[in-house]
């Protein structure tokens, strides 16, 4: 297995050109459109926002994007690769090493019958590490970066509460310095406090490893900080996209203008 | 450094019976290397509008916004977010930071994205934010919950900690002391000094005096009320 770890120790970073690019991508239910007719290319260090009201198509077009469902038509290129063209295998190898996918749901992502320690430690064992204590090591430290305190490693997550399911599920994703992140409503069920605490964490990620993030959320305020650029979708299709304070100050389509001026002030 | 042509804006109310508010026409203005100009006018008379659009963030309708080698008004999101890393400051009047992050490390942020090292760009967050005498005990904490002119020296040091090539100041001087205010005078007079294209709104008169170069009065970019 040792090609996994040369792999992942040889992460080219090439601002120039885009990491993913993706065209037309298209998903359909039987007769109901799940996203339609979606492109876009994301850069190295780049972080993508997709709002939307729910129903719009924002997890579909995700989990398209990362391999989970099969689009009908379109194209999606990783680092010039066709990633609908490409073999099981190699596809799982890719989500284990290049790319990270944080669920809704935290018991969605982790393994609730494994320890907070474990769950971080079993991705990087995922990926060629060995030495238990570099290991463990390196899942406090994680584990620390999203305030779970270090005691609390060798408990199952169904001991933790909702919140710190959610960061434990963060840690375990970005443990192994992934080169994409997907988020589904990473944020939803967080104490506003960690919530902070986790975008600056992640905003380090993306300017110090040239992470690239393509995050679906409901929070407005959430993308103005983290994302760059916004994607706006409305029954499976995107209305408007844009650089993310362009898109959330001068709002074009009406959709938009809607979503933003409904935001409540604090 | 800065070249507007004949820049035009509008708004579409899309939720309001589509209303059309037409909020600038005919804008044309230039800021050389070194120079600073300032916007004048009544208040809605479309400053802070023509500011955002040179910043990319109003989309703009028509005409030609050069900064750099770069037309804003045609440019990818891509190219504005590389021109707003290394050659577009601006210092808003609003603070607008990830929670909990600590004032030190806001302003040396904009040194971070560039790649310098962690070290470095602290030291010169340290310096700036001692000349704009906020007290050193309040470096470690967010400035979320600090005074507004304290902000407003945490927002200007965050603009200042990067040579920007060019720079866009709304109201820097507006909820300052006179020693602060002097500072922050001396900063604009400092950065012209080593060739940055400044845009600026002041409403202090005597500011405007002594950093401002020209004047240009927006009220003649403003569109005539549809009779």
């Amino acid at each position: 297995m040792s090609l996994h770890s040369t792999e992942f120790s040889q992460k080219v970073h090439a601002p120039d050109q885009p990491l993913l690019q993706v065209e037309g991508l298209t998903k359909r239910y039987g007769p109901r459109i799940g996203c339609a007719d979606v492109s876009f290319d994301l850069y190295p260090g780049e972080v993508l926002g997709i709002v939307g009201e729910s129903g719009s198509g924002k997890s579909t077009l995700l989990s398209c994007l990362a391999g989970h469902q099969r689009p009908d038509l379109g194209r999606i290129a990783y680092d010039g690769r066709d990633m609908l063209a490409m073999s099981e295998t190699d596809r799982r190898r890719l989500s284990r090493t290049d790319w990270a996918y944080v669920h809704q749901n935290p018991r969605d992502g982790l393994r609730m019958g494994v320890s907070a320690g474990g769950n971080v430690g079993e991705r990087l064992m995922a990926v060629g590490a060995r030495h238990y204590g570099q290991i463990r090591g390196k899942a406090v430290d994680w584990l620390g970066r999203v305030e779970i305190a270090a005691d609390r490693v060798d408990d199952r997550p169904s001991a933790f509460s909702g919140g710190m399911q959610q960061r434990l599920q963060i840690a375990r994703n970005l443990v192994t310095s992934p080169r994409l992140v997907f988020m589904d409503e990473p944020t939803g069920g967080l104490d506003v406090s960690v919530q902070a605490r986790l975008l600056d964490l992640l905003r380090g990620l993306v300017r110090d490893l040239g992470l690239s993030v393509i995050i679906v959320t409901h929070d407005l305020a959430v993308v103005r900080l983290l994302a760059h650029r916004l994607m706006v979708m409305k029954s499976g299709r995107v209305v408007e996209q844009g650089l993310t304070d362009q898109v959330l100050d001068d709002p074009q389509h009406a959709y938009t203008q809607l979503l933003v001026s409904s935001v409540l002030q604090v | 450094m800065i070249r507007i042509e004949n820049l035009s804006k509008s708004f579409t109310l899309h939720n309001q019976g589509g209303a059309v508010i037409p909020v600038m026409g005919g804008a044309s203005l230039t800021v050389s290397r070194g120079e600073c100009v300032g916007l004048t006018g009544q208040s809605g008379a479309g400053k802070s509008t023509l500011m955002r659009m040179v910043y990319g963030n109003y989309l703009i309708a028509g005409g030609r916004l050069i900064v750099g080698d770069l037309d804003v008004a045609t440019a990818e999101p891509r190219q504005i977010i590389a021109l707003r890393r290394q050659t577009l400051g601006y210092v808003s009047q609003f603070l607008r930071v990830v929670p909990r992050v600590p004032t030190l490390d806001v302003v040396a942020e904009p040194l971070l994205a560039l790649g310098t090292p962690t070290a470095e760009a602290r030291d010169r967050a340290a310096a700036l934010l001692k000349r704009l005498n906020i007290p050193e005990r309040l470096w470690p904490l967010s400035p979320t919950t600090f005074s507004g002119g304290e902000q407003q020296r945490v927002n200007i040091a965050r603009g200042f900690a990067h040579a920007y090539p060019a720079l866009l100041l709304d109201e820097p001087t507006a909820s300052l002391d006179a020693t602060n205010r002097e500072v922050v005078l001396t900063l604009i007079e400092e950065a012209k000094a080593r060739g940055a294209a400044i845009l600026g709104i002041f409403h202090d008169e005597a500011a405007r005096a002594r950093v401002c170069d020209r004047q240009v009065d927006v009220t003649g970019f403003t569109p005539k009320a549809a009779a």
